[in-house]
């Protein structure tokens, strides 16, 4: 597989800037993995973190290409650098008989927590990196899941401790 | 005082020293019009087709050195605007579209003529706006200009819904553009173009390839003082042609597909390759793992993405051409004299004889007009000196190889999207900004009927443009493919053209043909000394491919000779 890259692209925070944004990557081939956008603490900032897959003449591309666009302020390669990555889904799992305990089980060794009960099902909330993630869902599907709704990953560079 | 939208960006027209604007009216810039008739310093030329007001903005900003401006209405205005934009946004050329929009209570209701042009054109402008807000209006205008002409040129559009155009406020005029995150580079990093340098002049077969980066830039003296100095060779692609002197003896011809044989071969055993303001475009490189081989790189632009996007380069610099060059020059200066001429005189005897074992050349016939000859006639006659644009195919590749451009911006041509009918537009655009030249289209018979409609324009508005076809009833390029790597299976490429003379005449030009070889001089002659639009066709051999070819995909030393 080709390695993945974590991207943080400041915009400016207007309609239209993020079709720039995909619009390129579909338009020049790149492909994204996930893709999270919010506004920062300055309204007038958006903030992008997109994962994409490629080697690193592709990564230096769509870095470059990023820079091009007149709405980009900022864009950093977090991979390149030490940085904390989050994700965060929505699931519902089917809980009925001992599997309901079970799952409460892996809710308390992953660290998950449960938003929404009903006689046959869980809710859960679960946050995590990338592995985490497929960890915690890898375990879950044993027991059938019934709706999932995820983000992508956020990302945030470690402050440096000198 | 109070302004409405519509004078407001005459206003910044004005500000931004426009003086033509090429359009076409429709219901959301009525407004627009209206004010043009109190704006008589601003000549709007009425072309009789939006793609070719682009086009003619296009030729214009070439020929002038400022940003063209067209002006269309919504919905299919704006539609057929879309080939001219993406061919000057390939091309780099930096020019400023104003569509008209519905009203903004409208957008997205499907309403009459209404289109996303913002949406359409977003992967082929530098930039684009839709304007909302009247008070962001000048602004916006002069953001536009700002990008459209600085860095990396490049086209910019502005939607301008009814609604906009018609309020009326007290505008503020900026009088500075800021934008905080468009910062282009023009200056080079000193330390990499001394790395550059100092390979250069180690160097033993170097060879400079330039791009329209150079023209763009105004860069063609420095870059013909550098070359002179250290006696590199210099090949270029058909958007650099006329930034190096086509008589200079290190001038060795376009490189690439239908480049020389001494400018590939160059390519191919070159040590140093010095590509300034060039993109390394798949016409230019054949089979990229095959392109220059034995030589280090040094790659000059002023786009950061340019650099190693096809190609690993081992010197980037990011920065103006002539900026660069300038820097190299005044690095030269300070350095001991050398005698470059004899250190490189091992090199330059190789190159020579590529160019006399394989020079460019055609089969003389003494019955049928060869394109070529036509072509060198061309440039014969107007001792050089003319402005040409092209349209696309045969006609283009003739043109950029016989008429040795020796200055630069004389070759308007759509290099990269590669637009049938862009020449006689162009053309017209050429001639309104530079309007006692001489200014030809070197056309063939498939590319002319792409935008023939303009002739009404050029009789219209008093614009002298000559167009030569090389008419040979066949979509010529395509046809030529069909015949080298199709076996001779002509499918839909012979092609029925009307009676071009007659056709001038019924525009109220001036139609001209030639049949035989001898009467291509008298054509050309008469043509020139005729003050009004000319329209010349020549009957020419109809199967005449251009050579040589690198057929696609292969690599540049496969080329085919005949």
């Amino acid at each position: 597989m080709e390695p993945r890259h974590t991207i943080s692209v400041w915009v400016d925070n207007i309609p239209g800037v993020l079709s720039r944004v995909t619009g390129l990557f579909s338009g020049r081939g790149f492909n994204i993995e996930s893709l999270c956008v919010a506004e920062t603490m300055d309204p007038e900032v958006s903030r992008i973190t997109i994962v994409s897959t490629g080697d690193e003449q592709i990564t230096e591309q769509i870095i470059k290409q990023l820079h091009k666009l007149i709405n980009v302020i900022k864009v950093v390669d977090l991979s390149g650098v030490e940085h904390v990555e989050r994700e965060m889904a929505l699931v519902t799992v089917k809980a009925d008989g001992a599997s309901r305990a079970e799952i409460l089980r892996l809710v308390d060794i992953f660290r998950c927590r449960v938003v929404d009960v009903s006689p046959t099902t869980y809710s859960l909330e679960i946050t995590g990196n990338y592995a985490k993630m497929r960890a915690v869902l890898d375990n879950l599907k044993v027991h059938g899941i019934l709706d999932i709704v995820r983000t992508g990953t956020l990302a945030i560079q470690r402050t440096k401790k000198d | 005082m109070k302004m409405t939208g519509a004078q407001i960006l005459l206003k910044c027209l004005e500000r931004e020293d426009v003086k033509h604007i090429f359009g076409y009216p429709g219901g959301v810039v009525l407004d627009i019009y209206d004010e043009l008739t109190r704006t008589p310093q601003l000549k709007h030329i009425l072309v009789r087709h939006e793609q070719a007001a682009v086009h003619a903005a296009d030729g214009y900003a070439r020929a002038s050195r400022k940003v063209g401006v067209a002006l269309v209405t919504s919905g299919p205005g704006a539609t057929n605007t879309v080939t001219g934009i993406a061919s000057a946004y390939l091309d780099s050329i930096p020019i400023v579209v104003i569509t008209g929009q519905v009203p903004t209570a409208l957008i997205g209701n499907d309403a009459f003529q209404e289109v996303d042009i913002v949406g359409i054109t977003r992967p082929c402008t530098k930039h684009n706006y839709l304007v909302k807000d009247i008070n962001q209006l000048a602004t916006t205008i002069h953001e536009a200009f700002h990008i459209a002409r600085s860095g990396r040129p490049g086209p910019v559009l502005i939607d301008l819904p009814k609604d906009v155009v018609q309020a009326s406020i007290v505008p503020k005029f900026p009088e500075e553009i800021k934008i905080k995150s468009y910062n282009p580079t023009y200056h080079a990093n000193p330390r990499q173009v001394k790395r550059a340098l100092d390979m250069i002049r180690g160097a033993k077969k170097p060879l400079l390839y330039t791009g329209g980066g150079i023209i763009l830039s105004d860069a063609a003296e420095e870059l013909t003082r550098f070359a002179d100095t250290l006696q590199i060779p210099v090949t270029s692609t058909l958007m650099g042609l006329g930034g190096f002197p086509g008589n200079n003896p290190l001038w060795l011809g376009m490189l690439g597909m239908h480049g020389t044989y001494c400018a590939n071969m160059a390519v191919s055993q070159a040590d140093v390759l010095i590509a300034v303001g060039a993109r390394f475009d798949d016409r230019v490189t054949g089979k990229l793992s095959e392109f220059a081989p034995h030589a280090k790189i040094i790659h000059v632009d002023i786009d950061p993405s340019s650099i190693s996007k096809n190609v690993k380069v081992d010197v980037p610099i990011v920065g103006d051409c002539l900026d660069t060059l300038k820097q190299l020059n005044d690095l030269l200066h300070e350095l001991p004299a050398k005698d470059w001429a004899a250190a490189r005189r091992p090199w330059l005897e190789t190159v020579a004889a590529w160019e006399k074992e394989h020079p460019l050349t055609y089969t003389w016939s003494d019955t049928v007009i060869k394109p070529q000859y036509v072509v060198e006639k061309l440039w014969e006659l107007t001792k050089g000196d003319a402005f040409i644009t092209t349209e696309v195919g045969q006609n283009q590749m003739w043109a950029a190889q016989f008429y040795r451009f020796n200055k630069p911006r004389r070759l308007m041509t759509s290099g990269g999207l590669g637009v049938m009918g862009y020449g006689f537009p162009a053309a017209m655009g050429v001639q309104v900004a530079q309007p006692d030249a001489i200014v030809i289209d070197i056309a063939g018979d498939g590319s002319i009927q792409m935008n023939i409609q303009e002739l009404i324009t050029v009789v219209e508005n008093n614009l002298p443009v000559k167009v030569a076809i090389l008419n040979n009833t066949f979509l010529g390029m395509v046809r030529q493919w069909q015949q080298l790597f199709y076996e001779r299976r002509y499918s839909s490429t012979p092609m029925g053209a009307p009676d071009f003379v007659k056709l001038a005449e019924a525009y109220g030009a001036v139609g001209l043909r030639a049949t035989k070889p001898e009467e291509v001089e008298p054509v050309i002659r008469e043509a020139l000394n005729t003050p009004k639009p000319v329209i010349m066709d020549f009957r020419v051999e109809p199967e005449e491919c251009v050579m040589p070819m690198v057929p696609a995909g292969k690599a540049m030393h496969e080329m085919l000779l005949a």
